[in-house]
């Protein structure tokens, strides 16, 4: 009887959310997204000023974690060298599923200005692992990796979980892709 | 004590092995000093009382065409006087004498020198490469250096 009488005001004295499981899902796994403790260089540097109280990274709900087993995400932030990729790429496949990646800074988009000289630096931390969001800046401004963290965000909200196969060809195939599966 | 009496004092115990005394460069004076003789020059600049050179401040690796040289920066602490000793070995047969034994910071300068320029230090008990990657091919720093194209199946240029 209560129940019924409150149904349409929803802020006094309690009221009703309906959503789909997979909807409140997401909502947890974006907004609770802990990420791997992972900083090589100037961005890194950059990153630390993210995480003080004037721009407070937290407030995404990440923690940072140090071990990739118990990490969601990774932010490669800073230069990778050909010495360091061989040791991320391993970092990458110990973590486990559902993981993700955002790439900050020139240097791990693409090589940075070590691009046309440098003999020791990867071009760019996608030829080695894949990568969800790039967040360009030399460094980038905090407000910009804030951004960066928002898209994914919104990334992880719109992924599905129940019947992924059959959705992500759904989708596929809207794009133009048509390959053969038998979903 | 300046430069040029540092040289005369050298001279004096080491006759031809101390080859000149450049006063006039726009950096700071400079001894050219014959590379077989470098672990001797250097024990007797840092165990003479007046010279006390208890501080190597850098070794500086260069690239001189046909030559490769190796620069090194000693300090006294107690006398505040810092002298620079060059030595200039061919490019087919590099090598110097290591100072691992007289100062302990050169074990890690020799290192770097070897790995990005290729001089060899005879004595030294672990040569390997140390900014590079332990298996990398070439001494980057040359100025015939060419990049690779691939390593351990990355590729290399942009």
């Amino acid at each position: 009887m209560g129940l019924l009488n409150r149904l349409n005001d929803p802020y006094e004295g309690g009221g009703f959310a309906l959503g789909t499981v997979e909807d409140i899902l997401n909502w947890g796994r974006s907004k609770s997204d802990w990420y791997l403790q992972f900083g090589l260089a100037c961005c890194a540097i950059e990153f630390m000023a993210v995480n003080a109280p004037h721009f407070d990274f937290m407030r995404f709900g990440t923690i940072p974690r140090t071990s990739p087993r118990q990490a969601d995400f990774i932010i490669i932030s800073g230069t990778v060298t050909l010495k360091m990729a061989e040791r991320i790429k391993r970092l990458y496949e110990q973590m486990s599923e559902p993981k993700y990646v955002i790439s900050m800074g020139s240097c791990s988009n693409c090589g940075g200005p070590y691009w046309e000289h440098g003999y020791h630096v990867l071009k760019g931390v996608d030829r080695i692992i894949p990568v969800d969001v790039y967040v360009p800046g030399c460094p980038p401004r905090p407000e910009a990796l804030e951004e960066g963290m928002i898209l994914l965000q919104k990334k992880i909200k719109h992924e599905a979980i129940f019947n992924k196969r059959k959705r992500i060809a759904e989708e596929d195939r809207k794009l133009g892709l048509n390959y053969q599966s038998n979903i | 004590m300046q430069a040029q009496e540092i040289y005369d004092k050298l001279k004096e115990q080491f006759a031809d092995a101390v080859i000149e005394l450049k006063a006039d460069a726009p950096s700071d004076p400079f001894i050219i000093v014959n590379g077989s003789e470098l672990f001797k020059i250097a024990q007797y600049m840092r165990d003479k009382e007046e010279f006390d050179f208890d501080y190597l401040v850098d070794l500086i690796a260069l690239d001189l065409g046909e030559n490769l040289g190796a620069v090194y920066i000693f300090s006294s602490m107690k006398h505040k006087h810092r002298i620079a000793l060059k030595v200039i070995v061919p490019k087919n047969n590099p090598k110097i004498p290591t100072l691992e034994n007289l100062w302990r910071t050169s074990d890690w300068l020799e290192r770097e020198a070897w790995d990005l320029m290729g001089i060899e230090f005879e004595g030294h008990h672990n040569l390997i490469r140390i900014l590079n990657p332990y298996d990398w091919e070439g001494h980057p720093l040359r100025k015939d250096y060419v990049t690779p194209e691939e390593y351990h199946g990355m590729k290399v240029p942009y």
